[in-house]
């Protein structure tokens, strides 16, 4: 309870600070008007801003300074902001080499990019690198029990605890490295969720396009299926599913994740098709759309040169979203123990298995380092394609409010 | 002509009356329709329930012997409506799992084995987490979004929309890994685990929810914030906000007074729609907590196949989450200036 009342204190105090400031500023400046206008929750703002600015600092400071055992609290502090400072410096220097390589449109468009939209599209780049060259960056198989190591060596690499140099993350329950399939789940994961947004589109997006330009009672009977399939939550249509699949499945895991993919791509494509249909409804009612069906093309004609290149901005938004989705959607799936299956290696059963050692924190920080990792490189590639989305809807869009 | 104050009221409550029936009676129909839906699933499965409990190595008889105590020797349309009326009344059918139990201790299966009675005291308990979860988040987002609306463009908006738009991209067991790291094991301020059972303190019920219920506000903040911050800064360009700026109004009084209420049907509609996208977070974030609630008894049923209780689930949650999009679609309407004052 004391902690709520310290933080009640605290705020308390920044506000009494803010006053001052106010008042303080307002006399040195003899009535500026940036103080004589200044509203007494601004200046709390400032306060506050500045409080935690000195406090992040202090605490960097001890994390650098102080020594085990006291130091082990401020670990992950200082892992995340070393990560987050890293990151920014990576995405600047980013930005800085698409301004200077690249053809006039590349450099053009490096030059008007936040720094958000350059760390996403360089995440993004790392990701895609890591997921192709896994085989050639990884020590070991994603599935080799590794001969004459012990299982379960704790991360960290520190031999006072039974870690081991050449396996910096340690090894999992039946030993096997657990840095390999870290990187391997960069394949897996996000390949199969990359497989599975294509999928989506090409069942949503062909369906929408048929339904816009047919109407009728395609459209009807696809529309009204669509808002019955909508009308379940999605995870818990996707579990419901993934019962069923894994009787028909039996104990074939491969064909389970195959199930999976399908299940998962037509509950996404009803999102798809939603977006499809509404996009390609207004483009239907076009003048030109009107000539080439006086023309006498057919429909190929119609979807694939007349609707589709008019409606790439809207969909290759909604891709990275629903990527986004997809890969969330089967992260947790594989996290509640029914989505990818082993001895495949992935992120959401990698956090499932080595949740427990987070509890080790307080005295052996890196032991708990290890799922955390694998939860955090689900999180940073789904911030990433977010960024870049939030960035390419402003730019398309004109969003300038 | 002259139409009084009081028909002009009639008009109003007969059409909005008229159209929140039309909802109702369209989202009645879309809960049977789904029900179909579920029950048909199910019956996809490969033989059927009495093989799944028994096994392979059954014998015929013993096969059966259930399939004929579970009524599965009946037509799937005599057994869709058995189970639907059963359901309607609250009888929910019996768990596999728990009569598989009772069966092997040789203890009568009666009332223990059916699915309503496991449901029922952790329905209660996810409904408390949802409801701890809203108290918290929706004033908290709505002042964001406020307060992003009223500062819009300055370093405080950007870094609210960076760290709202994180916290909705991460997967739900990462931001509770996070608190759990920070607030349970590093800085013991609160359980890590909720152990509720019943019988507990408010007090000490509060403290265990209250980490779940805040991984589930990092969730749900960012899209609602958002929301409120777009419907605010979409009417600041009309005549009546500049009027009111004009005259002399403090910013915040501008905000709140002239923009807040007629943003307020975008913002009824979002935290609505948010609270059902709860329904979906809830799962993962009770297996995370060890939450005794329904999306952890739903997960535990999926993984070892317990069908009624998977089906019961299902249903409950469906019925929620279409309940609030049904009250969302409701408030809007109610909440639309231009139905409350026909002309």
């Amino acid at each position: 309870m004391s902690v709520w009342l310290q933080i009640i204190g605290v705020l308390v105090a920044c506000l009494a600070l803010g006053w001052l400031l106010r008042f303080a500023g307002e006399r040195v400046t003899g009535g500026r008007p940036f103080f004589r206008d200044m509203s007494l929750s601004v200046a709390f703002g400032y306060v506050v801003a500045v409080v935690v600015l000195i406090w992040i600092i202090w605490s960097y400071y001890l994390a650098r300074t102080l020594v085990a055992p006291e130091v082990n609290k401020y670990f992950f502090f200082r892992l995340a902001i070393e990560g987050f400072l890293l990151f920014a410096a990576a995405a600047w220097l980013f930005r800085l080499l698409g301004r200077s390589v690249g053809t006039a449109g590349s450099k053009k468009l490096f030059r008007q990019m936040p720094l958000t939209a350059s760390f996403g599209l360089f995440t993004i780049l790392i990701y895609a690198l890591l997921a192709i060259f896994a085989g050639v960056i990884a020590p070991h198989g994603q599935e080799q029990i590794l001969q004459g190591v012990a299982a379960n060596i704790p991360p960290g690499g520190d031999p006072a605890i039974g870690g081991s140099a050449d396996y910096p993350l340690g090894t999992d329950q039946i030993g096997r490295d657990i840095l390999s399939r870290l990187i391997y789940g960069a394949q897996n994961t996000v390949g199969i969720a990359f497989a599975t947004t294509c999928l989506a589109f090409f069942i949503g997006g062909t369906l929408g396009f048929l339904a816009a330009t047919l109407g009728g009672w395609l459209d009807q009977i696809l529309s009204r299926t669509v808002d019955v399939l909508m009308a379940i939550p999605s995870l818990i249509f996707a579990l419901l599913l993934m019962t069923i699949a894994s009787a028909w499945a039996g104990s074939e895991k491969g064909l389970l994740t195959f199930y999976m993919v399908i299940i998962i791509a037509v509950i996404d494509s009803t999102r798809v098709f939603r977006l499809a249909r509404a996009v390609g409804v207004n483009i239907v009612v076009m003048d030109y759309i009107e000539a080439a069906k006086l023309r006498g093309e057919g429909l190929t004609y119609l979807i694939f040169k007349e609707i589709l290149p008019n409606a790439t901005a809207p969909l290759l938004a909604e891709f990275g979203l629903r990527f986004c989705f997809v890969f969330l959607t089967i992260a947790s799936l594989s996290f509640l123990g029914v989505g990818i299956q082993p001895p495949l290696a992935d992120w959401g059963t990698m956090v499932r298995d080595l949740a427990q050692f987070i509890n080790f924190a307080a005295f052996a920080p890196r032991v708990a380092s290890a799922p955390l990792l694998a939860a955090g490189a689900i999180a940073l590639l789904t911030v990433a394609v977010n960024f870049v989305v939030d960035w390419m809807l402003h730019r398309t869009t004109g969003l300038k409010e | 002509m002259i139409i009084t104050e009081k028909t002009r009221t009639g008009e109003y409550l007969s059409t909005v009356l008229k159209i929140i029936l039309q909802r109702l009676a369209l989202g009645l129909l879309t809960l049977f329709v789904v029900s179909i839906l579920i029950f048909a699933a199910v019956n996809l499965l490969p033989g059927d329930f009495a093989q799944a409990i028994l096994g392979q190595g059954a014998t015929p008889e013993a096969v059966e012997a259930i399939r004929r105590d579970l009524g599965l020797d009946q037509p799937p349309i005599t057994r869709y409506f058995q189970w639907l009326v059963g359901a309607v009344q609250g009888d929910l059918g019996n768990s596999f799992a728990q009569a598989n139990f009772a069966s092997f201790v040789g203890a009568d299966s009666g009332n223990k084995a059916s699915v309503a009675a496991q449901i029922a005291p952790r329905f209660w308990n996810t409904m408390f987490l949802a409801g701890v979860t809203a108290l918290i988040a929706v004033p908290f987002s709505v002042l964001l979004g406020i307060l992003a609306a009223l500062y819009r463009n300055s370093a405080f908006d950007k870094f609210a929309n960076m760290f709202t738009l994180s916290s909705i991209s991460s997967p739900e067991f990462f931001l509770a890994y996070i608190l759990i790291l920070f607030l349970a094991v590093l800085n013991p301020v609160l359980p890590s685990l909720s152990n509720i059972y019943q019988g507990m303190g408010l007090g000490e019920r509060l403290e265990k929810t209250l980490l779940p219920a805040l991984t589930l506000t990092l969730v749900v903040t960012a899209h609602m914030m958002r929301m409120t911050r777009a419907a605010i800064i979409n009417l600041l360009a009309s005549p009546y906000i500049e009027m009111a700026r004009l005259k002399g109004m403090s910013p915040m009084r501008v905000i709140v007074r002239h923009a807040l209420p007629n943003a307020l049907a975008p913002i009824i509609n979002v935290v609505a729609l948010n609270l059902a996208y709860l329904i979906t977070g809830v799962v993962v974030v009770e297996v995370v907590f060890v939450y005794p609630g329904i999306g952890q008894l739903f997960v535990d049923s999926v993984k070892i196949r317990d069908i009624p209780v998977v089906q019961a689930c299902c249903l409950i949650f469906a019925a929620a989450y279409i309940l609030l999009n049904l009250t969302a679609d409701i408030m809007s309407i109610v909440s639309n200036p231009r139905l409350r004052h026909p002309k």
